[in-house]
């Protein structure tokens, strides 16, 4: 009988959602072949996600109960993760494709000299503990199916918000304490700032409006955060505009910046260089408005105007309030 | 100081990807090569810090076929001091762990004090690289860092995650792979293209690296495109009844607001 490792990803002591749909996949995925499945917490109070673990899928916990984990350590958590995977005996191990997640699973895949599975959209267990998975290349211009036949243990990170979480109530994970790792790590994060005000993070919106050089100013990216809010969405951007300073590089959209996948992604005086389609054209729905009938941002729109983004955006904005108070 | 920047040969982001014969990769001819563009980001931290005089040394590290070459020019043309070529067709197409070990044996000869690459390689798109190089090395590593200080041996990185950054510190030599940060590379000036051609660039095999060759760890099976999106629908009339029709069609018919 075989088993499966998940990583669960912990901040401020809560246990990131893309973590529990990677639990909710290994479930399933063990449920197949009769395996059982076992999660790995770090942390102060990891054991308090025994409840959460369980409902999502895990047979166990296994929590390293030390205020030393509470932020990033890289060689402590690779080490960490690799010692579990040696206690439990699993053949594969699944992470969430987050920025710690991507981070962490490379790292330990060096340390236990397997193969990695980066970002899988679409994933199947092979016979013996095995891996196959369907990943983006090119920033999805293209996806690549690609297979671990041999390594263990096999692993990937699974790319945020494209599998299911899935709970039964009821279901508790047995807790194993676990001892840190004894490694003197040389590099930590002793720092955690999120900017004060709060905005959404692009990565992680399930809306998204983005402004490029049709806006002709950086101050009129307030007709794009207007409409953000209006929907409670994120402000995205064109390289275009962030390379010329008008707004921050973290709301890039684009092969250079984020790969997004939204709902919704309304793109504003964007007219879709190839690396910008690269970023969001795997959006659910997709609005273009720019003036010019031919830019290749419609070939993608699901919903498009064709007219000047002053005169559109506050009418949206103003449209979108009226049918949301409704 | 010594600071060894890895560059990979990665097709131009502007490129449209056809699939190529094999139906596992794509078919590169008559693309345009580039440097990978958060390599670009790399190797200009590693110049700021030379040209503030903390560094002595910046080296270009490559792996890949003869073609890969074009890259480590690039990069001595921006202002690299000199080159070195891990010269393996093989690593081309190899996945990430056997790729690093590549660059690992010609980084041990080395003994840099800082190893800089990009988050991750525009293509590939798996950024497993600059953190593996750090296990294999026995160095600490801080990945997708967007600004970097270094000091008396040690360092302080900031890395961009979701809605928040990380400060990372540590000491060196370290890993660190770079994300887009303040600094946009330089483009390389006349003379710069012409010095580079002067440079030196070694050139190593993978067997005078004592680098064995075994059974892939990741196969590619099959590249496919994405299925085409369905047309979309232009919606008329003049601005305001425009805005009012999308606004009811997101709700009613997307079901997305």
């Amino acid at each position: 009988m075989g088993a499966i490792l998940v990583f669960l990803e912990r901040r401020g002591g809560d246990v990131k959602a893309a973590s529990l749909q990677a639990l909710s996949t290994a479930r399933r995925l063990a449920d197949s072949t009769g395996d059982t499945v076992a999660a790995l917490a770090l942390g102060a109070g990891a054991s308090s996600a025994a409840d959460l673990a369980g409902a999502h899928g895990a047979d166990r916990l296994l929590a390293v109960d030390d205020a030393a984990f509470d932020l990033y350590v890289p060689e402590s958590y690779a080490a960490a993760l690799a010692e579990a995977a040696q206690s439990t005996g699993c053949d594969t191990i699944l992470l969430s494709g987050t920025s710690m997640g991507r981070d962490l699973a490379a790292r330990a895949c060096a340390r236990l000299s397997t193969g990695l599975l980066t970002d899988v959209v679409e994933l199947e267990r092979t016979a013996g503990g095995g891996l196959r998975g369907k990943r983006p290349v090119y920033s999805g211009k293209a996806y690549a199916w690609a297979a671990i036949p041999e390594a263990r243990p096999s692993m990937a990170t699974l790319r945020p918000n494209v599998f299911p979480s899935a709970v039964k109530d009821g279901r508790k994970a047995e807790v194993v304490a676990v001892a840190a790792p004894n490694v003197a790590a040389r590099a930590k994060v002793t720092r955690l700032t999120t900017p004060a005000a709060a905005e959404q993070d692009v990565a992680e919106a399930s809306i998204i409006v983005s402004g490029g050089r049709g806006l002709k100013a950086p101050e009129h990216f307030s007709l794009i955060r207007d409409l953000a809010e209006a929907l409670g969405g994120a402000v995205g951007a064109s390289r275009a505009v962030v390379d010329a300073g008008w707004i921050g590089h973290a709301h890039q959209v684009g092969q250079t910046g984020k790969v997004v996948s939204p709902s919704l992604y309304v793109a504003c005086g964007i007219s879709g260089a190839i690396q910008h389609l690269a970023g969001m054209s795997s959006s659910k729905v997709i609005v273009a408005i720019n003036k010019d009938a031919e830019a290749p941002i419609f070939k993608v729109a699901t919903y498009g105007i064709v007219g000047d983004v002053f005169e559109v955006l506050p009418k949206l904005t103003e449209a979108v309030k009226k049918v949301r108070g409704s | 100081m010594k600071i060894l920047v890895c560059i990979k040969h990665v097709p131009d982001t502007e490129a449209k990807i056809r699939i190529g014969a094999d139906g596992k990769r794509p078919d590169l001819a008559g693309v345009k090569m580039i440097v990978s563009p958060f390599d670009e980001f790399a190797l200009e931290e590693a110049l700021l810090i030379k040209e503030k005089g903390a560094a002595t040394e910046i080296v270009a590290l490559g792996a890949g076929d003869e073609a890969s070459q074009a890259s480590l020019r690039q990069a001595l043309a921006m202002g690299a001091d000199r080159a070195i070529h891990v010269n393996d067709a093989a690593l081309v197409t190899a996945d990430a762990l056997t790729r690093a070990k590549a660059l690992a044996a010609a980084i041990r000869e080395e003994s840099p004090d800082l190893v800089f690459t990009g988050k991750t390689g525009v293509g590939d798109d798996e950024g497993q690289v600059g953190p593996m190089l750090g296990e294999l090395l026995g160095f600490p590593h801080a990945g997708a860092v967007v600004r970097l200080s270094v000091d008396a041996g040690a360092f302080t990185a900031h890395r961009d995650i979701e809605g928040a950054v990380e400060i990372v510190e540590g000491s060196l030599p370290a890993v660190i792979a770079f994300d887009k940060g303040e600094h946009p590379p330089r483009y390389p000036s006349l003379k710069g293209i012409m010095a580079a051609k002067k440079k030196p660039l070694a050139v190593k095999s993978a067997s005078e690296l004592g680098l064995a060759s075994g059974a892939p760890l990741v196969v590619r099976e099959k590249l496919e495109l994405p299925p085409a999106r369905p047309a979309g629908r232009i919606l008329s009339g003049d601005a305001g009844q425009a805005a009012a029709e999308l606004a009811r069609l997101l709700r009613d018919e997307a079901k997305v607001i």
